[in-house]
């Protein structure tokens, strides 16, 4: 039994009844009140999120940029300092090791945030880097309101280093629910009164368990659940992630998978019967779910699963094994939700 | 909104959370505020069939929140004469009515004797203050 690592807000989510699950070896938690008012919450005002986590890779110096560019899929050219990039760590295989973003700093200095599950693996694949991840509490603040409450502006896949509420911080345009907002990077030692501060603005604390519906709406996927080492970005939608014309780790699997079409496809689908697919459920006309739940805004059982690529295409019918009874899906196209335009 | 915790003195309970309502040869069964409460936000109510039958300590059917599933333990044997349709359309009315509106099904007894195996309320709270 592994002893579970806590953030510098345990204190504050215990005070505020959180319900505490184990996460990656952290107890984190996963709703304060409830996962669909925490949801609604950020898709119509602003929630915040303790990912602290999460792990951060730090690397400077000569020769940064060509090391990462040499073993990330994504194309680091196309990034000036300051801004940061969707990018995904691959094996010989082609499959993902993990997904990141990559924030330059300067031409030569990078600081990756990656999933806290791969913190090991993405250290063990990136070695000249440095694990930097208790350096950093990592808070983000999400939703239609969310940066407008924190009295900022920042532009999506931009960061830069700002005082926020009074406190110091690394500001980025980044986050997982498909809403704008930002994640907030400090110290350790100011996580609990930027916490304080950002629930004196009326935010609304969310636990992982709404970030889990939140990232699936838009057709986020999660690593462990939609992606895995196994699995190729070309099979998860994700080859737009993949700068195929240079060389990194696996490359030439990806362009021939590329080329030749992949043999099953990770699609989002949306079920037309009352039931919720579940992570492991087998789709009968070949795959099988990797992510599922209740949607808390379309109301509807909503998932991600890998099928046989001709079946793929948005319309197609799907039926999943729900414990043993079949119930009707339907593929639709990517996100399965979209704000609509007001 | 959830309901505050309680369990009625004039239910019968089953070790796995459920409960039931005698009334002749007819039993009224839902979940106890303890099962409720541990699953959180209820999203889906998976009935039995209409005219199907019950077997007691088995699964009738099931619940699920956001995040988990929990089979429904029947408490008792018999047949479904309702299931309560309201329930189906709105499980949320489980979190906030687990012993009133928020009942699942109705079942006419086979065994009337399996009475006697349920827990009354103060075992019940007994167990519940062990978990």
């Amino acid at each position: 039994m592994q002893t579970l690592r806590r953030t510098p807000l345990y204190e504050r989510h215990a005070s505020l009844g959180a319900r505490l699950v184990p996460f990656a070896g952290w107890e984190m938690p996963v709703q304060y009140t409830s996962i669909v008012a925490e949801h609604r919450a950020v898709r119509t005002s602003a929630g915040v999120f303790d990912v602290s986590h999460m792990g951060q890779l730090s690397l400077a110096g000569g020769g940064a940029h060509d090391y990462l560019q040499a073993r990330l899929s994504n194309d680091l050219d196309r990034v000036g300092a300051g801004q940061a990039q969707y990018t995904l760590l691959t094996n010989e295989r082609g499959g993902i090791v993990d997904d990141l973003i990559a924030y330059r700093r300067g031409s030569d200095d990078y600081l990756l945030v990656v999933n806290a599950a791969n913190v090991d693996a993405d250290h063990g694949a990136l070695d000249e880097t440095e694990d930097v991840s208790a350096e950093w509490a990592l808070l983000a603040v999400q939703g239609p309101e969310a940066l407008q409450r924190l009295g900022i502006e920042v532009e999506p896949f931009t960061f830069r280093e700002d005082d926020v509420l009074g406190i110091r911080c690394l500001v980025a345009g980044t986050g997982y629910t498909g809403e704008r907002g930002c994640e907030l990077g400090c110290s350790p030692d100011d996580a609990v009164a930027l916490w304080d501060a950002i629930l004196e603005r009326g935010i609304v604390p969310c636990g992982l368990g709404a970030r889990d519906t939140l990232r699936l709406e838009v057709c986020y996927p999660l690593h462990g659940n939609d992606i895995s080492p196994e699995r190729t970005p070309i099979e998860a939608g994700l080859g737009w992630a993949c700068a195929l014309d240079k060389e990194f780790t696996g490359v030439d699997v990806l362009r021939r998978q590329k080329e030749e079409g992949p043999a099953e496809k990770l699609v989002a689908f949306v079920m037309e019967e009352k039931a919720i697919p579940r992570q492991g459920m087998r789709v009968a006309e070949g795959g099988e779910v990797t992510s599922g739940s209740l949607s808390p805004m379309l109301d509807v059982g909503i998932g991600l699963a890998y099928v046989r690529a001709e079946l793929a295409e948005p319309e197609t019918k799907l039926s999943i094994d729900v414990r043993g009874r079949p119930k009707a899906a339907r593929v639709v196209r990517k996100p399965i939700y979209r704000r609509e335009e007001s | 909104m959830a309901a505050d915790e309680s369990y009625p003195n004039e239910l019968k309970y089953h070790r796995e959370h459920d409960w039931a309502r005698i009334d002749g040869d007819v039993a009224t069964l839902g979940v106890t505020w303890y099962a409720q409460d541990a699953l959180g936000e209820i999203v889906h109510f998976e009935p039995p069939e209409d005219g199907g039958s019950l077997a007691k300590d088995e699964s009738y059917g099931e619940v699920e929140s956001v995040k988990a599933v929990s089979d429904l333990i029947s408490p008792l044997s018999g047949e479904v004469v309702e299931v309560n349709a309201a329930v189906v359309e709105a499980p949320e009315t489980i979190n906030e009515d687990p012993y009133g509106d928020g009942w699942l099904v109705k079942i006419r007894l086979s065994d009337p004797a399996e009475v006697d195996d349920l827990l009354d309320v103060e075992a019940y709270k007994q167990l519940v203050d062990e978990q």
